[in-house]
């Protein structure tokens, strides 16, 4: 049973229904980064994927773009508890990458430029549910929110949709990634407030 | 990673023991809370708010204490179209319960046994955690190099200022930077920091320092992106930003 912080509740926000518990709207962006924000240029920029036997494929900006775009309308939700409903991205699904793939590892290590991981089952990163995201709201990301690209998983906390990403590596267990190894949970789902260890 | 006090499942009760106008906008609050684990310094709190009927709100705010007391010190800024900090700034009386979860976070953390030299550069009420780190410095009777350089409108919109001048010494150098006014006899003009002065104002890359950059998120970007092209190694500056872009 909650205390009552007398005169409490005078300034509500907002409320929605498509807003995960303990989560509050916001009509910015705010940026939450552990370090500075890199400079990459997309001609420099390339993306891989490490398979299980050391298997590797790569891309580069251009054949990135050759490949299927799709727009995604979502609702995407910070740990630090803001929530933005109704956000429009580009991107290319990760079930394009992994396409033709067989592997029989179950996790993967999300890595970014800057040294920045994260850890993903892989099942959430397949049958549309994860994109490599390089546009948001009609503009190209900008490098604060990830630019040139980023990764982009809404069903679980943002912290997940890896900034400046640029590879992905199959692991065999779920290790932990940076913030994961700092305080934040494991799997990260916004419906069962899965914040912290 | 060495272990920080571990966060507690439950959400504790903490009764507000003091208040206190830190800055025309701003209050520093001090908590006693029973079962208060202990925090490092630079760690912050989840903060829960329940309404007379059943209506909640939850916010994170950095610790401005450190260690292992019952009484939990933070400083809160009023953001004017908030729910949350214009009941913390404004309505919150001593006596007045409310719930706190944590400590929460373990990067942007400084603990005594941490190689120095170590930099802290805050802007506005972003010098909280960096409060905590100097206050942690003092009490563990550490002699690694600190330096903080602050950012503030004028010396009234600083929190802890006559603590953060206080705690000067041979082994913390402090440095303001007020981008409005400065207060009588402070040598050196108002103005925003630059690269300039952040070089000239700052332990340089080629001492290797650890560097803590908190503030609001445009200051934080200006000067993170300032110290890469200065040549620190981009991971030994840790941020933490807040607000919209």
């Amino acid at each position: 049973m909650a205390v009552i912080s007398r005169g409490f509740g005078s300034r509500r926000r907002e409320s929605s229904p498509d807003l995960p518990p303990g989560q509050f709207l916001t009509e910015d962006f705010p940026v939450l980064s552990a370090g500075p924000t890199p400079d990459i240029d997309t001609a420099d920029w390339e993306f891989s994927i490490v398979f299980d036997g050391g298997e590797t494929r790569k891309w580069s900006w251009d054949d990135l773009m050759a490949l299927p775009i799709e727009t995604i309308n979502t609702d995407i939700h910070c740990v630090t508890r803001w929530s933005k409903l109704g956000t429009t991205w580009r991107g290319v699904s990760l079930d394009t990458l992994f396409e033709g793939i067989d592997t029989s590892y179950g996790y993967t290590m999300i890595h970014s430029y800057g040294g920045y991981t994260t850890n993903v089952p892989l099942e959430d990163l397949m049958d549309g549910k994860a994109w490599i995201a390089f546009e948001f709201d009609g503009e190209p990301l900008d490098p604060e929110h990830g630019g040139p690209a980023r990764l982009l998983i809404p069903h679980l906390y943002f912290w997940k949709s890896a900034k400046w990403v640029r590879g992905i590596v199959m692991h065999e267990n779920d290790d932990p990634g940076f913030w994961e190894q700092n305080g934040y949970h494991l799997y990260g789902d916004p419906w069962l407030e899965q914040r912290y260890w | 990673m060495t272990a920080a006090p571990s966060v507690t499942a439950d959400w504790m009760v903490g009764t507000v023991t003091s208040t206190a106008y830190a800055t025309p906008g701003g209050r520093v609050l001090a908590l006693e809370v029973p079962h208060w684990p202990g925090n490092l310094a630079g760690q912050h709190l989840d903060l829960r708010l329940t309404a007379e009927d059943g209506y909640q709100a939850v916010r994170s705010y950095s610790i401005a204490s450190v260690g292992f007391g019952s009484t939990v010190e933070l400083a809160v800024d009023q953001i004017p179209d908030g729910e949350v900090s214009p009941y913390l700034t404004m309505d919150v009386m001593a006596g007045d319960q409310l719930e706190v979860r944590g400590p929460l976070g373990g990067w942007f953390v400084w603990k005594p046994t941490d190689p120095g030299p170590v930099q802290l550069i805050g802007g506005g009420s972003g010098v909280v955690p960096l409060v905590a780190m100097m206050r942690e410095h003092v009490a563990s009777g550490s002699d690694v190099p600190f330096k903080l350089l602050y950012s503030v409108r004028t010396n009234d919109d600083a929190f802890f200022y006559d603590e953060i001048r206080s705690l000067a010494s041979p082994t913390i150098d402090v440095t303001f930077a007020f981008t409005r006014k400065t207060p009588y006899g402070f040598e050196g003009t108002a103005g925003r920091l630059t690269k300039e002065s952040v070089e000239r104002d700052t332990i340089p890359a080629s001492e290797n320092p650890t560097v803590f950059v908190c503030g609001p998120t445009g200051f934080v970007e200006a000067v993170a992106n300032w110290l890469v092209a200065l040549g620190h190694d981009p991971a030994r500056v840790k941020t933490e930003r807040f607000g919209g872009k």
